[in-house]
């Protein structure tokens, strides 16, 4: 494994992490909006109760990101920062007004719908502009004009590829988070908030996986590079497909039956390794582009010595934080005192 | 206005608001820590309520002070894309290491918050220590990378590209812990006067005989003798920080302090503003002799003064003003902190007049100006470098067109949040009243 090849796994295993976490965060601040009237389900207060901890950790994540990316790939800096200003700036704002209210609604119970409509919508809008990031450095959205390069708006709102993407991104949040909760109320024995959650689940699974085929669909004309790399990870693409159908399948179980008690765990799993299996086919088919065609991992790869000292800066801290991360989740996903707040 | 000045105006206005929260960030928990440790240590319960409340006011600050952060960091690269490329090949370990000093702040601040009664005593002060641990280390090595930017080390650059990188040669760059220094103690000091602000303004409002005035005396007494205590560190290390410019970045000295011709005996002007045309410091005392024994420790060292560069290299001349700010609250403060410190023990008075307490209500706001000029003149000073006499701010900015908008609605957004930040403020503390416990000793006395 080269050096590049070994940031750029960094760099994608951060994004990986960050994509999963973040949408339990944003999904689970879109369904606290969402049943905020309907008290007697405790569909809120449970998703309130796991993302109250939980959202500052992950919002570290997307700092990680952007640190990994320019720490080891420097060269990419430029062209990221100059076509990434203006979706970079909006996703600042949201993050931060979201961030804001996140807090601010714990604190002031007054103002608890006004704030929870905040983090709800803004929990939509965050993934659906995330994931632009994405197309963008697929090629064809920048435009070189006297020698700077500019984002093609125009392009990029007449895409139907990049609204599929939205599309991936927007449901899989909604997906992910509805699957994470119904287990989390599974957990604290919620019956009618796990009801809720499996329901939602059971709706939305059959369209992200419609929203990743239409995004496989139309990269096949405005990213044909990629579509026929990807086509070599057809046997990841298949597995990831089967593992959805595991998820899927264990979450149509009854409820009801007791030896099957742990079936909505199963699914959580299942569909965590169905979409870790796509993130990396979908990785590996980039190779080496980070921004195609003028960036790739190689060109854009930090000084060698830099490199070296940033990896054994990694080590050290994850050995120093991941105590830190056990004695984090001992207490508020495991606790069944915190979970089921007696 | 250009796109040059916009991307400043809108990176420093970033700054700015962050800034303000992120030194309370790195101030309260130090505090916190300290009204923990009396009270496991005298039993008190007073500083029980007062680590309880004081953590619920940090939870409020880090709510906004996480994503302005984050902010930040995410700017820097979408402005000064080329500076990031030089970071991103040099100076990225201290980026890289915050990240992890940013997750213990993150971690341990969610546990201490949400977990707080389920946690053993031991473990509480385990976690408040982690959340100023990890605070103080984040501001530390932030200020790693600006401190490379005055004195750059561990590299060069030959027809455009970077080589012979050394990264712990670009850590370790010679104003690497004397600035570090300089942001910690000053952010301790800002955080300890923020305490006593607060303590200061409700003694004023409550009935001397009251409990509650008692209470805040005790916040309000912490507050003063460790915020005297680090003002007088401030400005200690800030003479470091000063002869630091003296060596490295001579013309950042002589533009603070509006010094045109190079010369031994150097005075020390204060106050006044520096005029280009006559040369001069108007309207300012000058103290003879001073400015060179502050460089020097010598009164015959020769300080250079602005003429021996080339003009466009000049710093702008208002930093003067700056500076003088800057060092005038500093000086105030540490007489504040004395202040209390002697009514109270030397004197062993019981209760401070109001136009005293009128002067405790000050010190905060006082501190965070202090800390707010200190930043404007130390990034302002450096221009028109963003890499001291490597790489000129004009050269690193984005290429993007449209920063205008983005500039007034970030603006924006910060008003809004601020205003608001402080709407929460009064409402949670205006509905969470204190509640002491009436059963316990009354003022003054510790329960054994």
């Amino acid at each position: 494994m080269t050096d590049t090849i070994l940031a750029i796994t960094l760099v994608w295993i951060f994004v990986v992490i960050y994509a999963v976490a973040a949408s339990f965060d944003f999904g689970a601040g879109f369904w606290s909006m969402v049943y905020v009237n309907r008290i007697d389900t405790k569909a809120t207060s449970i998703a309130n109760r796991y993302l109250s901890p939980s959202w500052e950790v992950v919002n570290v994540f997307i700092v990680l990101i952007v640190v990994g990316l320019v720490t080891f790939f420097p060269g990419a800096t430029y062209t990221l920062g100059t076509v990434l200003l203006i979706p970079g700036s909006l996703i600042l704002l949201l993050i931060l007004i979201r961030s804001a209210f996140m807090v601010f609604s714990h604190l002031v119970r007054k103002y608890d719908k006004t704030l929870a409509f905040f983090s709800g919508i803004s929990g939509l809008f965050i993934p659906a502009l995330l994931i632009l990031v994405l197309p963008l450095t697929q090629g064809g959205f920048i435009q070189t004009i006297d020698g700077v390069e500019r984002l093609d708006w125009g392009a990029l709102l007449t895409s139907p590829h990049v609204y599929a993407y939205v599309g991936l991104a927007v449901s899989s949040t909604l997906f992910l988070s509805s699957l994470l909760l119904a287990d989390y109320s599974r957990v604290a024995n919620a019956q009618q908030a796990f009801r809720v959650y499996r329901r939602d689940a059971i709706l939305i699974g059959p369209l992200t996986l419609l929203a990743a085929v239409l995004t496989v669909v139309t990269m096949k004309t405005e990213a044909s590079w990629l579509y026929e790399r990807l086509l070599a990870y057809l046997p990841w693409l298949i597995a990831s497909v089967a593992w959805f159908l595991v998820g899927y399948i264990a979450l149509l179980i009854p409820p009801e039956q007791k030896r099957l008690a742990y079936a909505p765990r199963l699914a959580v799993v299942g569909v965590i390794i169905q979409y870790l299996l796509a993130s990396y086919a979908y990785g590996a088919a980039r190779l080496p582009y980070i921004v195609y065609p003028t960036v790739t991992i190689e060109s854009g790869f930090t000084h060698p010595n830099t490199f070296r000292a940033l990896f054994v800066s990694y080590l050290v801290g994850f050995a120093i934080l991941i105590p830190g991360f056990v004695f984090f989740w001992r207490m508020f996903m495991k606790d069944e005192q915190y979970i089921q707040q007696k | 206005m250009d796109d040059l000045v916009l991307a400043r105006a809108t990176f420093g206005t970033t700054m700015a608001f962050h800034i303000i929260f992120a030194t309370l960030g790195v101030g309260l928990p130090l505090m916190i820590l300290l009204a923990e440790i009396l009270f496991q240590r005298t039993r008190d319960r007073d500083y029980e309520l007062m680590a309880k409340r004081w953590t619920k006011g940090q939870a409020i600050l880090l709510g906004v002070a996480i994503p302005s952060g984050t902010i930040a960091g995410v700017q820097l690269s979408l402005l000064w894309p080329g500076f990031m490329e030089v970071v991103g090949k040099v100076i990225s370990l201290p980026f890289q290491i915050e990240i992890f000093a940013f997750f213990l702040e993150a971690l341990f601040m969610s546990i201490y918050v949400y977990a707080a009664d389920r946690l053993t005593p031991l473990m509480r002060l385990v976690s408040v220590f982690m959340i100023l641990l990890g605070a103080a280390a984040s501001a530390v090595l932030i200020t790693n990378v600006h401190a490379f930017e005055g004195t750059p080390a561990g590299f060069r650059i030959e027809n455009g590209e970077v080589v012979d990188v050394d990264p712990w040669a670009a850590f370790f760059n010679p104003s690497f812990f004397v600035t570090a220094g300089h942001v910690v103690v000053s952010a301790f000091m800002t955080g300890a006067f923020a305490i006593a602000s607060v303590a200061a303004w409700k003694m004023i409002k409550s009935d001397q005989e009251s409990r509650e005035y008692a209470f805040h005396q005790k916040a309000l007494l912490l507050g003063l003798i460790v915020g005297g205590s680090f003002s007088l560190l401030t400005a200690l290390n800030g003479h470091e920080s000063a002869q630091l410019l003296h060596r490295y970045q001579p013309e950042k000295l002589a533009a603070a302090e509006g010094l045109f011709q190079t010369q031994a005996y150097a005075p020390l002007a204060v106050g006044g503003f520096t005029d280009p045309e006559t040369q001069e410091v108007k309207y300012g005392i000058e103290i003879p002799w001073m400015l060179s024994f502050l460089a020097g420790n010598r009164f015959d060292e020769v300080v250079v003064g602005l003429n021996d560069f080339p003009r466009e290299y000049w710093p702008p001349l208002y930093i003067h003003t700056l500076f003088n700010g800057m060092v005038g609250i500093g000086s105030l403060l540490i007489v504040v902190g004395l202040l209390g410190f002697a009514w109270k023990k030397l004197l062993r008075r019981s209760v401070f007049p109001r136009w005293v307490l009128g002067i405790f209500v000050l010190s905060g706001p006082l501190a965070l100006l202090g800390i707010e000029f200190g930043w404007i003149f130390a990034c302002t000073g450096r221009q028109p470098w963003v890499i001291y006499r490597v790489m000129r701010t004009a050269d690193s900015v984005t290429q993007s067109a449209g920063i205008g908008p983005l500039f007034f609605t970030f603006l924006a957004v910060y008003l809004f949040l601020g205003i608001v930040t402080i709407l929460v403020f009064r409402s949670y503390f205006g509905r969470h009243p204190l509640e002491l416990h009436p059963t316990d000793r009354p003022s003054g006395e510790t329960a054994p």
